[in-house]
Formats: C-alpha cells, structure tokens, sequence
C-alpha cells in the first residue's frame, strides 16, 4: 500500500466494523457460537488491515498526514469528508483496533447477564468505528460525529449488561458526557466563523491560528475544554467516571480506559492546543493545577476502596492527571509525555480491567476484604500476572507505565511557551505534588496487592475449585502483557513514531 | 384578473381528494368504506407531484397574495409528508375503530389545504383563513372518540383555547391595518419602515399577533391546551397537532415575522427569545416528571417548540444574513422534527392500539416483544434529543450555526439554554429508551400487530431519520437554497 494513496485502506478499516455490526443483526439470535466467532473474525480482518496500514506507514514523514480521503460531505456548512493519520494518530488507531479484537476474543467465552451477544458484539463494533473514526478524522464537524456516536453504544452496554447501579451509571455517564460535547460544537462552530475561512479542516485551522480577539481565543477554548476535560475526565468533573467503569461489563470498561479516555487527551492535543494557542497558553497553568489535584485526589480516593474495580477506575484518574500535567507544560516533551501516557495507560488500565472482570468471574466478587488474600497460592498464574501489570501501573521503570510519568513530571519543570517566566513556580509545586503522587500510586497498588495476592487464602476459599488463568484468557491478554514489556524497553516505539508530529504541533503552537 | 391555476395545482388536488373522499363515503357501504383511505392517500400523492413540479419556480397569483417559491414548495412537501405517514398510522387506528372513517379523513385533507397555502401566504387575511382552515376540522377531529369523556374535554379545550387566541390575533390584525392601511405583508413592511416613529400601539398589535400563533405553536404560556388535547385526541390526530399544526404555525409566524414586522424586529425578536427560553426550559422541565408516554410526548414537542423559537430571538431589522440564517434553521428544525415526531407517535400507536397501554411503565421490555418498535422509538427519541448520528444532532446544528452568524450577548445566552435543556432532554428521552431496553416486560401482554402501513411508515421515517442524520446535505441543500423574502 502507498501511504500517498490508498485512502481507501483507512476508510475500509474504519468502516469494516459498522459493516460487521449490521452483518450481525442480521444473524438469527439462536446462533449464538457463530456470531460471536462472526465478531472476531470482523474485528481480526480489521485489526489485520490496520497491521497492514502500519506497516506501510511511511515512518520517515510521520509529521505528515497520510492515508488521506478528502471528498465534499454537507456542501451547505462546507464539512468535508476528510480522513488521514499522522504520528499521533496512529498508535491511537493500532490501539484501538487491537483492543476490540481482544475484546471479541475475549467475549467468545465470557459474556455477562444478560447474554445475547448479538446485540453486545454489535453495539461493541459500532463503538468501535465511533472510536477509531475520532482518531482519523481532520474535519471538525466530521470529528464531532464521531465523537458523540461513541455515546449510544457505550450507553446501552452499560445500561444492559452492567452491574447492579447499572441504571444510574448509563444515564449518568451519557448526560455527563453530551454536557461537555454541546458546549465543544458551540465553540466549534465559532472557531468555524471566527476563522471566518469556510473551512472545518483542523490542518488548515491549525495553519491559521492563532485568530480571534483574546476574548474569543478564551471563550472558545472554554468550550472545547469543557468537552474534553469531562472526557479525559479531569478533576472536578469526573464523577462520572467512577460509576461507569464499575458498573460496565468487563469489556466496556477495557474500551472505556482503554480508548475512550484517550479520546479527550488526543482532542486537547489535536484540536484545542493548535487552532487555539493562545487560550491554551492561558488556560494552561489552570489545567496543571487541575492534573495535579486529580493525581493527588485519584491516588487518595484509591486507598479508600474497598473493591478492586471502583479502585483501578479512580486510579484512572490519577494517570490521567499525569497525562494532563504533560499537555500543561506546553512544550515537545511535555506532548510526548502525555500521548506517550495515554497509549500506556490504554494498555495497563485496560489489561487490570480484563484481570478485574476475570476476578469477579471466579471470586463473585470484587471486595477486597472478601476476597481475603492468598491469591498467590490459589490461583498463582493470576497473582503473578496482577502483580506485573500492578506493578507497570505504579510507574516500574522498565514498565510502560514509567516513560509517561516521568517524562511529564521532567517536562513539567520547564513549561514552554514564555509560560515558565510567568509560572515557573507554580510549576515546580506542581512537580513536587505529582512526584508525591506517585508515591501515593505506588502505595495503593502495593497495599492491593499485599491484600489480595499475599498471605493464605480464607477458609471460605481455601476449598472452593476456582480456575487459573484459561486458556482464552491467556489468548487475549498476552498480546497486552508482551506490549507493556515492549513499550517499557523500548519506549521509542511510541516516542518515535509520534515524534515529527509532535514537532510540527510545536510549530503551530509558535513554541 | 387571471388566476395562476398550476400554482394552485397543489391546493386544488387535495380540495378535489377531500371532496372525493366525501361523495366516497356517502356512497359506499360497510367495509368498502375502508376505500376512502387509499383515495386519500392517492389524491395526496398527485398534490406532491404537482408540488414538486412547481420547484424551482417562481410565481406569483391573487394580486400577490399567493406566492409560490421554493420556500413555499419546501413547506409544503413537508406537510404532504407529513400527510402521507399521518395516513400511514392513522388507517388501522381508525378502519378498526370504525367510526367516521369518511369525515377523518375529509376534515385532514382539509386541515391540510390550509396548511400548504400558508407558506404561500403574502397577505394578512390569506393567512388568517389558512390558519382558520387548519383549526377548525382539528377541533372536530380531536373530539372523535365521541363517547370519551377525555376526547370531548380535549376538544373543548382546544375549540375555546383557539377561538380565544384568533380572535387575539384578529383584533392585532385590525389595528395594524388601520396603522398601514394594508394587509400585504410587504406593504405593512414598507409602511412602517416608512412611517420612522413606532407607535405604542402597533407594538401591542404586533404582540397580539405573535400571541395568536404563540397558541398555535404552543409555547409557553400559551401552551395549557397542549397536553390535554393530545392525551385526549385520538392518536393519529394528536400526532397531526404536534407536528403538522404546528408547522402550519410556524410557517405562519415566518412570514409575518420575517416579512411584515421585519423593521419591527428589535422589539418582538427579544420577547420571542424569551418565550424561546421559557418555552424549553418548562416544557423540559415537566416532561421530566410524565409517566404517560402520550403527555411525555406532548411536553417534549412544546420544548421542541421552544428550540425553533431560538432563531425568532436571534432576528435583526435590516440583517440579512441573520435573518436568512434564522429562517433557513427554523425550516430545517421543522423538517427533521416532522420526521421523528410522527415517528415517535406511530409507535405509540402502535402500541396503544393492540394494548391499551400508555402508561411509560407498560413499555417495559417492549424490544423483546417488538424489536422493530422498539428500534425505532430509540431511534426517534435520540434524533429528537439530538445525538448523532441522527438528523436531529444537524437540527440543533442548525440552529447553533445560526445564532453564531453573528454572535451577540443575547445569542450566546440562548446557546447556553439550548445546551442545558438539550440535557435535561435527555434524561426522558433515556428514560423511555432504557425502559423499553433494558427493564422486564410484564406477563401477559399482548403480541403488537401494528399492520403492514403502520411499519412501512415507521421504517421509512427509522431509516430517513438516520440517512439524513449521515448526509444532512439532502435536506440542508435545499432550505439554504430557499429565501423567504424572495419574490413578492
């Protein structure tokens, strides 16, 4: 494939699973075992052709965009059709596709009350293109369509097939979300009229910007941030995060840490830093401040739950303050850290909810008081694998999760954009509660562990049959478990890829 | 003076069908009765291709007071859409209920008449008796289910509600002739534009005015009928008030806003911006706490009511471009809604019908009993909530894009009440979704028939609702093409 010009190969690959999930409702109910082998072969020939358009991905010119389909969309509001991937989409777009292909692997096996996995597999592949299509997109109007279609089915997986606070939890998680994204179109819409170009095209945005008065430049990045900061989600505004991942099945919370988080990290670095740099610049200082309570407030909060689940989902809070410290610093180290987090928090967080689901699986529960300890003995294969992702999760170096937090936390003492002459203190404070923070991280992970996988297990469990680690979990985890080695030792498979693109971010934003 | 006849045409087919429908049912006898649907449904179709004949024209008849543009032609193939699905749901509804097959569909024909000569409208008393002539069959078509006590309440209401609001505007009509001394609505333009000072009075006039179609689009606080009459009409008619009633008022409140009482618009455009805020915000408000899915409807189509007031509120005299972007969202808005509202109410007839039911409870587990239904209410409630990728989001759009044209102070509180209310939408709509989803039906309901008409009209509106949702363009390519102002 020629990068210049097979378009079609990223078009194919993102609409293959819409195609999929129509092909599924079609399939009578009663044959169960075939669509959910129907499932993965959909998502594995997509996960194929994205390996596919990895590998013809000209990583000499990473800054570019490649793959790209332009063609005229809504001809009366000038929205194109506008499609391509550069550096930064790219991992984004691998992780996406071979997170729902775990998925689907996953599911041939374990599918909670109640069942029906037509209409599971159907809405995870609808979720699928409203993911992976938010990552390719370089039209504004285009990108907000995908955005929002992610809300449907991400809705009804929780509302169906979630735990017991699944009612609350759905709507909380939909209305919380469309909040942020309505007031994300309105500032779209007036970036479209401040430019004043007819154009929605984020490249051609970006080239222009900065435009505006002050004011405009404020408000505008007001709106947006409000979209992204609830998805991301930043402290304060993210309540709902918490409920949602709890309550969702299994394979909703993988995709939910996984991929949908990114999806505001990603916003903030593709859409609000580059058409909006001087509201960025002003905003960033309140966005450090915001990353650092949520790292603090995330690690507190996880050392008061008591159930593993809820404890991995405010956990997630606290990485994604890391991330967000990386935006704030405004500087090529600082955006690498953050896209650099972003991918590694997908892989971590997603496998401790593949581990979390597979938990409450044998246990039936998720307490950790219940569960009582003694895992290491009982089921050892387990443990151990807790254990290492746990471990990658605290920021182990050598592990995927050090690279994000550490390169956030070194760009962070030196903000870019003149913000350093102004904020340099504030900055430092910032760094020190973050390095605090990781502390506190590394003190509630080991505390998990200490009691969950040490000790002997309770008389309760101690004659209970419970399973290792089956056979179709090892499939569908070891591809997570070899990639948080991977990225760990060799961070530059990310760091590089993203690199050009990084650097021409930086050029947008005058830095 | 030489009468245009093709521009007519479409008026003139659907006088004929409702005459025909008429002679029909005094003739026929027993089941043949059932005849009068397709006529009407025939007749129908023969108005939209003269409808559609009449695209891109421009024309001109009744010294004036008729015009045909493609504004008109946009509204009016609405409302023969609207017609057709109407048709679609009402026949089983009314074939099994056997009674006044013939005079239902004689009096929606002729509700119908008036309806497309409003958009053609450039006269003050044209539009008073278009708007005459889509009232009064409704009063009588509301209170058919005769020996129900809610059907004649609902009848009632609505018969004194709407005498009470005409004779409002009639008397604002008088005044502003006799402050003009015409009632050509470009005339009443040029006169006041002309006239420099505003008096007091024709301010009040111009109120009463708006007041009479504010009864009409049920906005608040004109809204009282609203709720009671679409509980107690007759389903099919409760769908035609909400969507093509109400059409037929905005199409009205267009032209006299944005022709006649253009050069008045610094003074009405806040107070309908007003009205715009309270109408969403109320109409949310108590939509949250309906549990009968008919009243949950009736509150949620008076807060749609409110959204398409938005752009009313964004008007400015003399600012085309504001202008023109305001009639062109409401046009949209009014588009997109026809579809998912009487979407929405051909499920509920659906269900009503065979069960009785409407209570939102009783909806519970309705997609294991009826997985199309189901389908397609969720579709039609997220498109009127607005989420992508349905044509409802691009409705919304619209009207964002709109009051961004050119931003004022005034622009961007409205935005921010649409983006709160939008929420608070939400919730019902959720509601009724995850009702239907994800809660244990009952024992012992019935299996849904809702017969051949009824699933084709909703399978149409289901798939219309999320093809327009992708490619907006082949709505929006129109209504932008459309100028309400030109040609006179």
């Amino acid at each position: 494939m020629d990068p210049n010009t097979a378009g079609w190969a990223l078009v194919v690959a993102l609409f293959l699973p819409l195609v999929g999930a129509g092909a599924l409702a079609v399939m009578p109910s009663s044959m169960d075992r075939q669509i959910r082998r129907a499932a993965v072969a959909i998502t594995g020939v997509a996960f194929a052709l994205v390996v596919a358009i990895t590998a013809s991905f000209d990583f000499g010119r990473s800054g570019e965009l490649q793959f790209t389909t332009d063609v005229p969309w809504i001809t009366a509001i000038n929205a194109r059709f506008e499609l391509g991937m550069d550096g930064i989409s790219l991992p984004l777009f691998f992780l996406t596709y071979l997170l729902t292909f775990l998925c689907a692997v996953y599911t041939t096996k374990h599918l909670p009350e109640p069942g029906r996995p037509k209409a599971f597999l159907a809405l995870m592949l609808m979720l699928q293109t409203g993911m992976a299509g938010t990552f390719v997109a370089f039209d504004l109007v285009l990108f907000f369509i995908f955005w929002e279609l992610v809300l449907v089915p991400m809705f009804f997986m929780i509302g169906m097939w979630g735990g017991p606070r699944r009612d609350y939890a759905s709507v909380k998680f939909f209305l919380y979300t469309l909040f942020g994204s309505i007031f994300m179109l309105v500032a779209f819409l007036a970036i479209y009229f401040a430019a004043g170009a007819e154009t929605w095209s984020i490249q051609a945005l970006s080239e222009m910007a900065p435009f505006g008065t002050a004011t405009f430049q404020t408000w505008a990045f007001l709106g947006i941030f409000l979209g992204f900061a609830i998805k991301v989600p930043m402290w304060p505004f993210h309540t709902w995060l918490p409920d949602a991942h709890t309550e969702a099945p299994t394979v909703g919370s993988v995709l939910l840490a996984g991929v949908l988080l990114k999806m505001g990290t990603y916003g903030f670095v593709r859409i609000a830093l580059p058409i909006l740099p001087e509201g960025a610049v002003r905003f960033a200082p309140l966005i450090g401040v915001l990353a650092v309570i949520g790292i603090i407030y995330g690690s507190l909060c996880c050392l008061a739950q008591t159930d593993v689940k809820r404890l991995i989902a405010f956990s997630s809070v606290g990485h994604m303050g890391f991330v967000m410290l990386g935006v704030a610093a405004m500087n090529e180290a600082g955006i690498q850290a953050a896209l650099f987090g972003n991918i590694a928090h997908g892989v971590i967080t997603g496998m401790l909810f593949f581990l979390a689901g597979s938990l409450h699986e044998r246990y039936h529960t998720r307490e950790i008081a219940v569960i009582g300890g003694g895992m290491l003995k009982k089921i050892p294969r387990y443990g151990v694998l807790l254990t290492y992702v746990a471990v990658a999760s605290l920021g182990l170096p050598g592990l995927a999760g050090f690279w994000g937090e550490f390169t956030a936390m070194w760009a962070a003492i030196s903000p870019g954009l003149g913000i350093g002459d102004q904020y340099g203190g504030l900055y430092l404070g910032l760094v020190v509660f973050a390095a605090i923070g990781t502390v506190l991280t590394a003190g509630y992970f080991l505390w998990l562990l200490q009691r969950v996988n040490l000790g002997n297990p309770p008389e309760r469990w101690a004659s209970e049959p419970l399973d290792d680690v089956m056979r179709i979990e090892w499939v569908s985890w070891t591809p997570l478990l070899l990639l948080i080695l991977a990225l760990g030792i060799f961070p530059v498979l990310v760091f590089g890829v993203q690199d050009a693109a990084v650097a021409n971010l930086m050029g947008y934003l005058g830095g | 003076m030489l009468i245009d006849w093709l521009a007519i045409a479409p008026e003139i087919a659907l006088t004929v069908t409702a005459l025909l429908v008429l002679f029909a049912d005094l003739n026929l006898r027993g089941d043949a009765k059932q005849l009068v649907a397709p006529i009407a449904g025939l007749g129908t179709v023969v108005a939209i291709v003269f409808t559609a004949i009449l695209w891109g024209d421009e024309r001109a008849t009744f010294g004036g007071m008729f015009v045909v543009n493609e504004y008109a032609v946009v509204f009016k193939l609405l409302f023969l859409g609207a017609l057709l699905a109407i048709l679609g749901i009402s026949w089983r509804f009314f074939a099994e209920g056997r009674y006044y097959q013939g005079e239902y569909y004689f009096l929606l024909l002729t509700s119908f008449v008036g309806m497309i000569i409003m958009p053609s409208a450039r006269d003050l008393l044209l539009l008073f008796v278009a708007l005459e002539t889509v009232s009064i069959p409704a009063f009588i078509m509301a209170g058919m289910r005769k020996r129900s006590l809610y059907s004649s309440e609902a009848a009632l209401k609505f018969f004194l509600i709407g005498v009470l609001s005409v004779a409002l505007m009639l008397f604002g009509i008088s005044l502003v002739y006799g402050f003009t001394g015409t009632t050509d609505l470009a005339g009443i333009a040029a006169a006041i534009a002309a006239a420099g000072d505003v008096e007091p009075l024709l301010l009040a006039a111009v109120m009463l005015v708006v007041v009479g179609f504010g009864f009409k689009i049920s906005a608040v606080p004109f809204h009282f009928w609203a709720p009671d009459t679409y509980a107690g009409s007759p389903l099919p008619v409760a769908a035609m008030l909400a969507v093509a009633s109400k059409a037929a008022g905005f199409a009205g409140l267009l032209a006299i806003a944005f022709i006649a009482f253009e050069p008045l618009a610094e003074f009405w455009a806040p107070v309908l911006g007003v009205i715009a805020i309270l109408t969403m915000t109320l109409g949310n408000l108590i939509a949250l706490q309906q549990r009968d899915l008919i009243r949950l409807l009736a509150y949620s189509s008076v807060a749609q009511a409110g959204y398409m007031l938005i752009p009313f509120g964004l008007a400015r005299p003399g600012a085309t471009v504001v202008n023109d972007a305001a009639v062109q969202a409401v046009l949209f808005y009014l588009i997109a809604y026809a579809v998912m509202n009487i979407g929405a109410f051909g499920v509920a007839i659906a269900v009503h019908r065979r069960t009785g039911i409407r209570s939102l409870r009783d909806y519970a587990g309705l997609a294991q009993q009826s997985p199309l239904m189901a389908m397609g209410m969720t579709v039609f409630l997220l498109s009127l909530g607005g989420a992508p990728p349905t044509v409802g989001l691009w409705a919304k759009f619209a009207i964002v894009q709109a009051a961004l044209t050119d931003v004022t102070m005034f622009a961007v509180v409205l935005m921010v009440f649409l983006v709160v209310n939008s929420v608070i939408a939400f919730f019902y709509y959720l509601k009724v979704v995850k009702t239907m989803w994800m809660d244990q039906a009952h024992e012992g309901m019935p299996a849904l028939e809702p017969g051949f008409n009824l699933s084709l009209v909703v399978i149409v509106l289901m798939v219309g609702t999320v093809v327009l949702g992708v490619l907006p363009g082949l709505i929006s390519d129109a209504t932008s093409l459309t100028s309400l102002v030109a040609a006179g």
